[in-house]
């Protein structure tokens, strides 16, 4: 169609077709844009509605206070002033988010790489063995967890059914302000499958030459995983380690449902009102929990505003310092 | 150049190794296929004792008994007596054949721009996808609350399904790499046979990123079957709204559950995603080597 429209163009005078021409070509530019406009549509809608308004409405409620049944009524810095200052629970929160990041992240990718070597190297079955190490990523999430707190029930559990016939007597688990966040962390080490999977994915894709070449310099099985292994997957450790850093500033449905359980199984009488948020003593009280209860057990929405406002300057920080260096981990990924 | 590397490398191809350098080898992978076994099984172990659980008696439960005796098979049926599981399943199919229907039709028109229609400011969007992709849901849930809780729609499933009508961050994320794998050529051949940007789309790309799209609507699914946190928010004083996590995590308290039917709910709820997982294994662990994201 074009084809013909310049055809009568270059019939004509040599005015009007540069003319007709610019027209036509602006017109064409001009339906692209609505092209491009109706196809971004529901992410822009979407977009301003789910997330541009609530961060906008969330900074502003961060200075107000507002409990959901009267107007929000404007209190000025009094909110941050008691996140910073009084409130005795935020560092804490801080500090379990810290810990459940700085612990539990490392020994997942630590677990999900020792296995996937493990694997690499099986002989036979290596299909079964992948099956079985991802199969616990699968189970949901509040399954899994309520598993967790009855194989690590302190009494009759199997956990400690078993080891005291090892002559050990177990801990409290989810019942011990101490052993409480190590039990999360044993939940995530079972829940490694999906990184497992993608370790795997990218140790099988090492060129088997580098080894070949690596054997002849005289390198050594460790010097192999040191000097090829691990440079030429360090992206996708890289990557699983930021993605276990994001899930770890969100940290929230294992916490909850691990410290209402066991908060339940304590109290026998299973009351309701009890602050179960937390249990034992605060030990799985992370920054997400304490946002909820601020925000859903107290509807202090200013308040917890305000702790979502902290969270999003936190984890923006973290996005973009992520951001900025990803484009070297791709091109690396892409050289190697 | 090339001289020196047959050179050396010749001897290797043509050497068998050394009788101790196999030993070495063999039980190397005898050690390695042992610790393997020990690991898998403790892999498994749980889903053995969240089983044998599900089959005692309650009084065995609450003993130190391992093994159950008799195998008490009735405790499958008591959940459903004991629990309005099936409400709650017809709750997450509810919210997850409408999140995944929305979330395909709303999200694969915005990864096609963002991947294959080239338009001033389309990097600095796809940043800001990007952005919105990490920041945990905590960050815009109070001011969304409140907006639901304005429109009389709290305790409903509404507030879960609606946002995937107006495009999902991680879905568009991920259904622009698969449609970035697709070969300009045979877009340029159908542009050459006349066709339209649209329906480009619709005949060319939707039919050759058919794998990426089924790994989108795959996650989808399990994400809503495991979503906890904005179900608790949104449905928790609204029993007859509960979804299956919600349900699951209320089950111990709601009439004094014991172990034994607590674990068999839990069974129960696993069961769906693992035969989900031996029906279309191939289509999980691709996603997941090829997204490398999301559990």
């Amino acid at each position: 169609m074009s084809l013909t429209r310049a055809a009568e163009a270059g019939a004509a005078t040599t005015v009007a077709p540069a003319v007709d021409r610019r027209a036509a070509k602006r017109r064409a530019a001009w339906r692209r844009r609505g092209f491009v406009l109706a196809l971004m549509s529901p992410w822009i809608v979407g977009f301003s509605i789910f997330f541009g308004y609530p961060l906008v409405y969330s900074a502003y409620l961060s200075f107000t206070h507002y409990d959901l049944i009267s107007a929000p009524h404007w209190i000025g810095l009094a909110n941050y002033r008691y996140l910073f200052g009084t409130d005795q629970q935020v560092w804490p929160a801080v500090k379990n988010t810290l810990w459940i990041i700085a612990i539990g992240v490392p020994l997942q990718v630590l677990f999900a790489f020792g296995i996937a070597m493990m694997v690499s190297r099986a002989r036979r079955g290596v299909g079964v063995f992948r099956t079985v190490f991802y199969l616990p990523a699968l189970a949901p999430p509040v399954a899994a967890t309520l598993g967790f707190v009855y194989l690590l029930n302190p009494a009759t559990g199997p956990v400690n059914t078993a080891l005291k016939h090892l002559g050990i007597d177990g801990p409290l688990w989810f019942q011990s302000p101490g052993w409480a966040k190590p039990s999360l962390v044993l939940l995530g080490i079972w829940g490694v499958g999906n990184v497992m999977i993608i370790f795997l994915a990218a140790i099988l894709d090492v060129p088997q030459h580098l080894y070949e070449s690596a054997e002849l310099d005289g390198a050594g099985a460790f010097q192999r995983l040191r000097w090829v292994t691990l440079p030429i997957i360090s992206p996708v450790i890289l990557f699983s380690v930021v993605i276990g850093v994001i899930q770890g500033l969100q940290y929230f449905t294992q916490a909850y449902v691990a410290a209402d359980i066991a908060s339940g199984q304590a109290s026998q009488a299973g009351d309701q009102t009890v602050n179960n948020l937390g249990y034992p003593e605060g030990s799985t009280l992370f920054y997400p929990v304490l946002l909820y209860q601020h925000g859903f057990r107290y509807f202090n929405m200013g308040y917890a505003s305000a702790l979502s406002v902290l969270l999003l300057a936190v984890s923006f920080a973290v996005t973009l310092v992520i951001i900025v260096n990803s484009r070297r981990w791709v091109h690396y990924a892409g050289a190697a | 150049m090339s001289a020196t590397t047959t050179a050396a490398s010749a001897p290797l191809v043509r050497r068998k190794p050394p009788a101790d350098v196999r030993r070495r080898r063999f039980l190397l992978g005898v050690a390695n296929h042992s610790l393997l076994i020990v690991t898998a099984a403790l892999f498994l172990g749980p889903f053995v004792f969240i089983t044998l659980t599900a089959l005692m008696t309650n009084d065995q439960a609450l003993s130190a008994h391992l093994w159950p005796h008799p195998f008490r098979w009735q405790n499958f049926i008591d959940v459903f007596h004991k629990s309005p599981l099936w409400r709650w399943t017809l709750n997450t199919m509810i919210y997850s054949s409408l999140a995944t229907l929305g979330l395909l039709l709303s999200s694969i028109p915005v990864a096609y721009a963002l991947a294959r229609v080239r338009w001033r400011g389309r990097n600095a969007v796809f940043m800001v996808v990007l952005i919105a992709l990490m920041l945990p849901p905590q960050v815009s849930v109070i001011p969304l609350y409140v907006m639901w809780a304005k429109l009389h729609l709290v305790g409903t499933l509404w507030p879960l399904i609606v946002p995937s009508w107006l495009g999902d961050a991680f879905s568009i994320f991920l259904l622009r790499q698969f449609f970035m794998t697709i070969p300009e050529e045979y877009l340029d051949a159908a542009r050459v046979d006349g066709c339209g940007e649209f329906r480009i789309l619709i005949t060319v790309v939707l039919r050759l990123a058919k794998p990426g799209i089924a790994a989108v609507a795959l996650f989808s699914i399990l994400y809503t079957f495991n979503d906890f946190f904005l179900p608790l928010l949104y449905t928790i004083d609204s029993p007859s709204h509960w979804t299956i996590p919600i349900g699951l995590s209320q089950f111990r308290s709601l009439h004094q559950v014991q172990w034994n039917l607590t674990m068999a709910a839990t069974l129960l709820v696993m069961a769906p995603v693992i035969l989900l997982f031996f029906l279309a294994q191939r289509a999980f662990v691709e996603g997941v080597t090829l997204t490398g994201v999301k559990g």
